[in-house]
């Protein structure tokens, strides 16, 4: 399964956590994988992306993944907390891809200062348009239900997995959740991861 | 062996550890930070780390245990280079005895930088070999062999990173500790024909340096990193594309055969990434040269590839390195072979290159029609400049001393670090920014320009150790007229929070005396050194009216955590967020027009900030007509209680939340 997994959203959201997790699920099937995040001065409330690629294990041990960069048109599954940041990866989807992506906006201090607050309706009206493969979560009611707001990257990946849209089992994800987050987070990471499943989509 | 998932610059700090390195030292800077970090944490028990006071220091310190054999390691972003450039230099003709590797990650974009300026190029022009690596793998392997290298040629040896080969992760392969490269310090053998550099050992020694790199061009040609990928013509493929017709004599030769692609560094994945393609599509693609060592430039293996060339694009980020040693390859022997790239305007000139970017290139230049999807018309999407955290100190010191000089004529001389964001509406508190250190130079100027100009040097603490002090001293001996103001936050922030000389931590985690920024300044001779936090903002205003009224060179303190340390999150924690009375708020959003907190939104009168947005189902009715009655509102997400907005609310309708009291 090669598979190229964008994860995007507002310095600060956690996406590099969420990415991470992927990556474990993905090494513990010896599958190669490389992957690029933003990491400097625009995690200060800037737009962020992870760029995550999955290669196929060749018998003669050739790689068909040589760039951790995903080209334009190639991602298979865009993973986004924010609706106008799903916006803002578009064009990198796949046709067939699928996007995953948290209902709240963050609106930037720039808007608030000049009174024009982006309106996050008309970016999930317009992916609504332009994507067949849409998962809109209600994030609000999920991390209430949930009981945290910090496990937002848990709950988009839940969604993912329901969605069959990861390439990874549940047992797979719990599993790498074991391996890379302290013990005393799992319960509150399962339950976030299962909550999309919960719901029925 | 084992499998780990590594960061670009986490592969670089464990194959220097896998190298038995002994010494590693650097200055911050992204995207270079994680290298000592990372050896600081793996490290075996008798290697020293620490994060010296500045890149010079840091240069300094890793050719001193080169001289006694030891393998060292010294680590900065490009900018670090420049400041580092002296002992550098020197370094080259002096040479060492253990290995000595020079990790300078470049920044193209550039993404958190200054200048888009190219290692390569430092590497020519010191004279120092310099290895390029691809992906984190490769680093990984490359710092071992530059180690070997150093030792060999005894020279100091760059190790050239990028952003996103630093910030890149992959799956590789690592050398368990029991397979890590052990070697024996000799220690420093006085000589002093050797480690004094008097003129006439240096013209001795370049003399010796210009005869080994040019015989480096020759062995670096043998260096496996620099890699002809050929084409390995199967009969099953037609030779000629895009047409599978046979070909006629009369037919242009098929672009595969005369024209090639050379590159090296992160371009060299989007390079395969486009051959493979390619070669999907139509069978076979084109030769690829990868140059792995810019410097010395493998000149055989460069003239092993341009055999039957008309045509070589040169894809490569910031400098055109690579096109020029191939002009003047083809210039030395002769050769007919168009080089084309940057110069030429076949390749962008600046910025960084993207799989687009090099894709249609490559493409273009090898006559093959690709199909671009079409452009979607995208909706205006919200602009996201990075801004100061909601909680930072900076934020309220900025406030304060805008507050405290409204009316008067000032400069504001800002400087490297978080508080460069200072600049954004609505604080704008920034004027110049240059280099580390430049801000006291440049304010100190004016001063003598503009004698009627309140001159103020913005400097943060890691900064103000960094290079700062000869800047204050200088100021200070020669009767300036300025304020100092040092934005004290216990941590070096920019780059992810590591210890500098004040914070009394060590990258060997000893407990340690923290250096007294007072201290230092009274030393100088500053007779007024203030403390303030710039939380108290009646307090803080107070002060620097008091200070900048008066006579010479004076300084203010403003300490207060970075509100991303551990300590200062836990604590406000227990103080809890701040909360806006919308019976109180009055709507005349002052705290959003002169703070420009995060934290601090918009919302309708009856409604929290999260539910005046969209709901389930959609945008509520008060969502779409919010023209009704806007307040201001906090999202307690982000909020950590600071309580400066309090302070400026004229109102009183933003208090600390109930619960918390």
């Amino acid at each position: 399964m090669s598979k190229n997994i964008i994860l995007c959203g507002v310095g600060g959201q956690g996406t590099v956590l969420a990415s991470r997790l992927i990556s474990a699920a993905a090494m513990a099937k010896g599958l190669p994988v490389m992957s690029a995040e933003t990491i400097g001065m625009a995690q200060r409330g800037g737009s962020v992306f992870s760029h995550l690629r999955i290669g196929d294990v060749h018998e003669d041990g050739s790689k068909d993944i040589f760039s951790p960069m995903i080209a334009l048109g190639e991602a298979d599954l865009i993973l986004a907390f924010e609706p106008a940041e799903a916006v803002r990866m578009l064009l990198y989807l796949k046709d067939s891809g699928r996007i995953v992506v948290s209902n709240r906006p963050i609106q930037p201090v720039t808007a608030t200062l000049s009174g024009s607050s982006y309106d996050p309706q008309i970016m999930l009206d317009y992916l609504k348009a332009h994507v067949p493969y849409l998962t809109i979560v209600d994030i609000e009611s999920a991390t209430r239900e949930v009981g945290s707001s910090k496990v937002v990257n848990l709950i988009l990946l839940g969604a993912a997995l329901a969605e069959g849209a990861l390439g990874f089992t549940r047992d797979e994800m719990r599993q790498a959740i074991i391996d890379k987050i302290p013990a005393k987070f799992h319960e509150l990471n399962f339950k976030a991861l299962d909550y999309y499943q919960n719901i029925g989509g | 062996m084992h499998q780990e998932f590594l960061m670009g610059n986490e592969a670089i700090a464990m194959g220097a550890i896998a190298a038995g390195v002994d010494l590693v030292c650097g200055y911050p800077g992204t995207p270079s930070t994680e290298v000592l970090e990372t050896v600081a944490k793996h490290r075996s028990q008798g290697t020293y780390v620490e994060w010296s006071v500045n890149e010079k220091t840091a240069m300094e310190m890793a050719g001193g245990a080169a001289y006694a054999g030891a393998r060292s390691m010294v680590t900065m972003k490009q900018m670090g280079l420049n400041v580092a450039a002296d002992p550098l230099m020197c370094l080259s003709y002096i040479g060492v005895k253990g290995g000595m590797v020079v990790l300078v990650a470049d920044d193209p974009g550039p993404i958190s930088s200054q200048t888009e300026q190219d290692t390569r190029t430092f590497a020519a022009f010191s004279k120092v070999p310099v290895f390029d690596p691809s992906t984190p793998k490769e680093a990984y392997e490359m710092v071992q062999e530059a180690f070997v290298f150093s030792e060999k040629y005894q020279t100091p040896v760059f190790l050239r990173s990028t952003t996103r080969v630093s910030h890149g992760y992959e799956s590789i392969e690592v050398k368990d500790p029991d397979e890590y490269a052990v070697h024996e310090i000799g220690g420093f053998i006085k000589d002093s024909s050797r480690w004094v550099i008097f003129p006439r050992l240096a013209n001795m020694n370049h003399r010796k340096i210009e005869a080994r790199n040019a015989e480096l061009t020759d062995t670096l040609s043998d260096y496996p990193g620099n890699r002809i990928y050929r084409e390995e013509i199967s009969p099953a493929y037609p030779a000629a594309f895009p047409s599978n017709q046979p070909a006629e004599p009369s037919s242009p030769p098929d672009p595969f055969t005369v024209r090639a692609v050379a590159t090296g560094g992160f371009s060299f994945t989007y390079c395969m990434e486009t051959r493979e393609r390619i070669r999907r599509e139509a069978g076979e693609s084109f030769r690829l040269f990868k140059v792995s060592t810019p410097f010395p430039f493998p000149e055989k293996k460069a003239l092993e590839f341009l055999e039957g060339l008309d045509e070589v694009l040169c894809i490569e980020e910031l400098d055109p390195v690579i096109e020029r040693s191939l002009t003047y390859v083809c210039g030395k022997y002769g050769l007919k072979t168009k080089i084309l790239g940057k110069l030429t305007g076949d390749m962008p000139a600046s910025g960084e290159n993207s799989r687009e970017i090099v894709q249609q290139a490559i493409e273009g230049f090898m006559e093959i029609p690709f199909s671009t999807k079409e452009p979607l018309d995208l909706p205006p999407l919200p602009v996201r400049p990075p801004v100061l955290c909601a909680g930072c100190p900076h934020r309220a010191s900025f406030y304060a001393v805008k507050k405290a000089m409204q009316g008067k004529k000032t400069i504001y001389c800002g400087d490297i670090g978080c508080y460069t964001l200072g600049n954004a509406m609505p604080l704008d508190m920034v004027d110049t920014c240059l280099c580390m250190g430049a801000g006291q130079g440049i304010a100190q100027a004016i001063s003598h320009i503009e004698p009627d100009t309140a001159c103020f040097a913005f400097v943060g603490d890691s900064t103000f150790f960094a290079s700062a002090i000869p800047s204050v001293v200088n100021a200070v001996y020669n009767q300036a007229e300025m304020t100092l103001i040092v934005l004290d936050n216990s941590t070096t922030a920019m780059t992810g929070h590591q210890p500098h000389p004040g914070t009394g931590q060590t990258m060997m985690g000893e407990i340690v005396s923290k250096i007294s920024i007072e201290n230092i300044l009274r030393g100088i001779g500053l007779e007024t050194v203030e403390t303030v936090d710039p939380l108290d903002h009646t307090l803080a205003v107070e002060t620097v009216r008091r200070v900048a009224a008066e006579k010479g060179v004076k300084a203010i303190i403003f300490r207060s955590p970075c509100i991303a340390l551990p300590a200062a999150r836990a604590a406000a924690g227990k103080t809890g967020p701040m909360v806006v009375d919308p019976e109180k708020c009055i709507g005349c959003k002052r705290c959003i027009r002169e703070i420009g907190c995060p934290a601090l939104v918009l919302a309708t009168s009856d409604k929290e900030p999260d539910e005046a947005g969209i709901g389930q189902n959609g945008p509520d009715e008060a969502g779409v007509a919010k023209a009704v009655s806007i307040k201001a509102a906090i999202d307690s997400a982000q909020c950590t209680g600071c309580g400066l907005c309090a302070q400026i609310c004229p109102v009183g309708a933003i208090r600390r939340e109930v619960s918390h009291v």
